[in-house]
């Protein structure tokens, strides 16, 4: 069986990002680049998944510039056999990038795509979704655990009530949340091997696919801040300031 | 203009996060109707026919969308909704699962987590865990929008008297089923909708420990919360974290006990009224964003505190 993992090269997650002064966006100047976190952990299940022979080949491909290379070889040192560049220097919406996704699902025919549930950057949670429904699969969004077997998939889900199951037929969609899996660190060896490995890059026009938005930025701000208060000396002081102060107990 | 409303529900009552979509609608301006999918959800339609504005309410029963599978219901909410000018849902773990997959159905771009309305076209919504916030202007014919419901205070859950209309629309995919669930059973008020919420972190050093919270909460009428890192440990349910990645809260009071205040962490509580902090190291973060903070080792402080309240 074939997985798909789709990974997206954002600010790390350390970062502490600043808004530029003229409100068009976020300053990503000398800013330090990652993957995003729940797209490690979407490697990170297809590896498993390998591992116990269920899965035979594990295909990265990430949207975006030319540098998401360093992010697809990551993919490859962590256990990826092969890796895609849908390479575009725009800030492409979660639609544009489900429909790139749609097409590189269409030439390599995966049984399992899985995808991070959100970027961190732009918090959209969509992406996964979209992609369902462009190629009218099943999704199981939110994992926690994903259980393969036969022709279909078990997916626990985290939501706000607690965990659900539901179990799609294949192929098949998973969007990772933070329990599914503790991603591991490449390592050397591999980090070496990985520069090996194949790296195909394509572009939207050669995959057929409009990015064309009905989104527009009009600008970004920073949010209104929250300043710090005062110290109490007890928890005394403290019950009395939110009962006579604050007045909120 | 017409904005269709999908209702946040379990078949048997409507949850409060509908009353905070319902006033994004009205702040966007125009008719209001709302969609209840489900099965048997009858009660479920006469409580959103109440509810203040609503000028109608669509009901698809049928066993396809007893629990909300995206890859029946969102057919139906695209097919419905290609007549409507906007269509809303809750930014709840069921409205961010289905509305991107009605919005690609659409073929238009969602527009995630508003937390305000500028015009019906144009929306503030936070990126970077909240660090900041994008504004973003819609020129979709139908615009696909989740709402986050700490932007928005409820409308009234009654009041109104909206028609109520059957829709006969069954789309049953056949590609993926419902297996089970497990859902936290609780006493205490839900983390999103809570006046009060006192969230323990990694400093409450295991499971046993939160009954100190419980006990605080109890006494406040408070919910509980965590952050990742006591999730991830295992103390408490994945159900119970706030954050950037977990839920959204912004109660009256938020008291922070053991966290250290990660951005990651900030971002699903930084809205809040008034915020505590009981942390015994005096440079953790949480204590920029708090409006009282206690240095102090927490085991000491929240009996303490249990005691006084
Ligand atoms: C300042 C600024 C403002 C922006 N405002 C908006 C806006 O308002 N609306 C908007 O739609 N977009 C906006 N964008 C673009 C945005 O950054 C994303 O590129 C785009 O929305 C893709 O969705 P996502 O990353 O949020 O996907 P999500 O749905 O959050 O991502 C989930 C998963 O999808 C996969 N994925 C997402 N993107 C890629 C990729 N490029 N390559 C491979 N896999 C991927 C990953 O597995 C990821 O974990 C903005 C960008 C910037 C810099
Ligand atoms: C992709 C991603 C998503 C994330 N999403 C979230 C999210 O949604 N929500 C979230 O919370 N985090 C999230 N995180 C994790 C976040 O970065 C932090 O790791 C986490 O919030 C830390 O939790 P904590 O404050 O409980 O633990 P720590 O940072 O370890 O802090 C524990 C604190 O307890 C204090 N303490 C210890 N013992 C005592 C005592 N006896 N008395 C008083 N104080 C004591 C310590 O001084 C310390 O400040 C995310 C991270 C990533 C990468």
């Amino acid at each position: 069986m074939r997985v798909l993992v789709s990974i997206k090269r954002v600010v790390d997650y350390n970062v502490k990002i600043r808004v530029k002064a003229d409100n068009s966006g976020v300053d990503l100047a000398n800013v330090k680049m990652s993957m995003n976190p729940f797209c490690e952990i979407a490697v990170e299940e297809a590896v498993r998944l390998k591992e116990k022979g269920v899965a035979t080949e594990i295909v990265v491909v990430s949207v975006g510039p030319s540098t998401a290379q360093e992010q697809l070889r990551t993919a490859l040192a962590l256990g990826a056999d092969r890796a895609i560049l849908v390479e575009s220097a725009e800030d492409l919406t979660s639609l544009a990038v489900a429909k790139l996704l749609k097409a590189v699902v269409d030439k390599e025919q995966p049984q399992l795509v899985i995808l991070g549930k959100q970027a961190i950057d732009s918090d959209n949670n969509q992406t996964g979704q979209m992609l369902a429904a462009l190629s009218g699969y099943g999704q199981g969004t939110f994992a926690s655990k994903v259980e393969v077997s036969g022709d279909s998939v078990a997916v626990t889900r985290e939501i706000d009530g607690g965990a659900q199951t539901v179990s799609l037929k294949l192929p098949a969609i998973v969007t990772t949340d933070l329990r599914l899996n503790e991603p591991r660190y490449a390592s050397l060896p591999n980090i070496m091997k990985a520069k090996k490995k194949p790296l195909e890059v394509l572009t939207p026009d050669a995959l057929g696919v409009s990015t064309a938005s009905t989104n527009k930025t009009v600008k970004v701000e920073a949010p209104a801040a929250r300043s710090a208060g005062i110290k109490v000396k007890s928890v005394a002081e403290l019950v009395e300031k939110l009962k006579n102060e604050a007045k909120v107990i | 203009m017409t904005i269709l409303v999908i209702a946040e529900h379990d078949n048997k009552v409507v949850a409060p996060a509908t009353l905070n979509t319902v006033a994004a609608a009205a702040k966007i301006g125009g008719d209001i109707h709302v969609l209840v999918a489900g099965q048997g959800a009858g009660a479920v339609a006469e409580a959103a026919a109440k509810i203040a504005g609503v000028a109608k309410v669509l009901v698809a029963d049928n066993a396809a969308y007893a629990h909300q599978l995206p890859e029946n219901v969102a057919p139906l909410v695209a097919e419905l909704g290609a007549g409507y000018s906007h269509i809303l849902a809750a930014a709840t773990s069921n409205g961010k699962n289905i509305l991107p997959r009605v919005a690609a159905q659409l073929e238009v771009d969602q527009i995630s987590e508003i937390i305000s309305v500028e015009s019906a076209d144009t929306f503030k919504r936070p990126i970077y865990a909240g660090n900041a916030i994008a504004t973003v202007q819609s020129n979709a014919a139908v615009k696909v929008i989740t709402v986050r419901a700490t932007g928005f205070d409820p409308v009234a859950a009654e009041g109104g008297s909206a028609a109520v209309e059957a829709v006969a629309a069954a789309h049953n995919a056949g590609t993926s089923s419902f297996v089970g669930e497990e859902l936290a059973k609780s006493d205490r008020p839900e983390l999103t909708a809570a006046k009060i919420v006192v969230s323990g972190g990694r400093g409450m050093q295991n499971g046993d420990n939160f009954k100190h919270l419980y006990a605080l909460a109890d006494k406040l009428g408070a919910a509980v919360g965590a952050s990742r890192a006591a999730v991830d440990a295992g103390f408490v349910p994945n159900d119970m974290q706030v954050g950037q990645t977990g839920k959204i809260v912004a109660p009256q009071l938020y008291i922070a006990v053991g966290i250290s205040g990660a951005i990651q962490h900030l971002a699903g509580m930084k809205d809040s009224k008034v915020i505590v902090a009981i942390n015994k190291d005096e440079e953790a973060p949480i204590f920029q964003v708090a409006d009282y903070g206690l240095v102090t080792d927490l085991f000491e402080a929240v009996p303490e505190m249990v005691s006084l309240v």
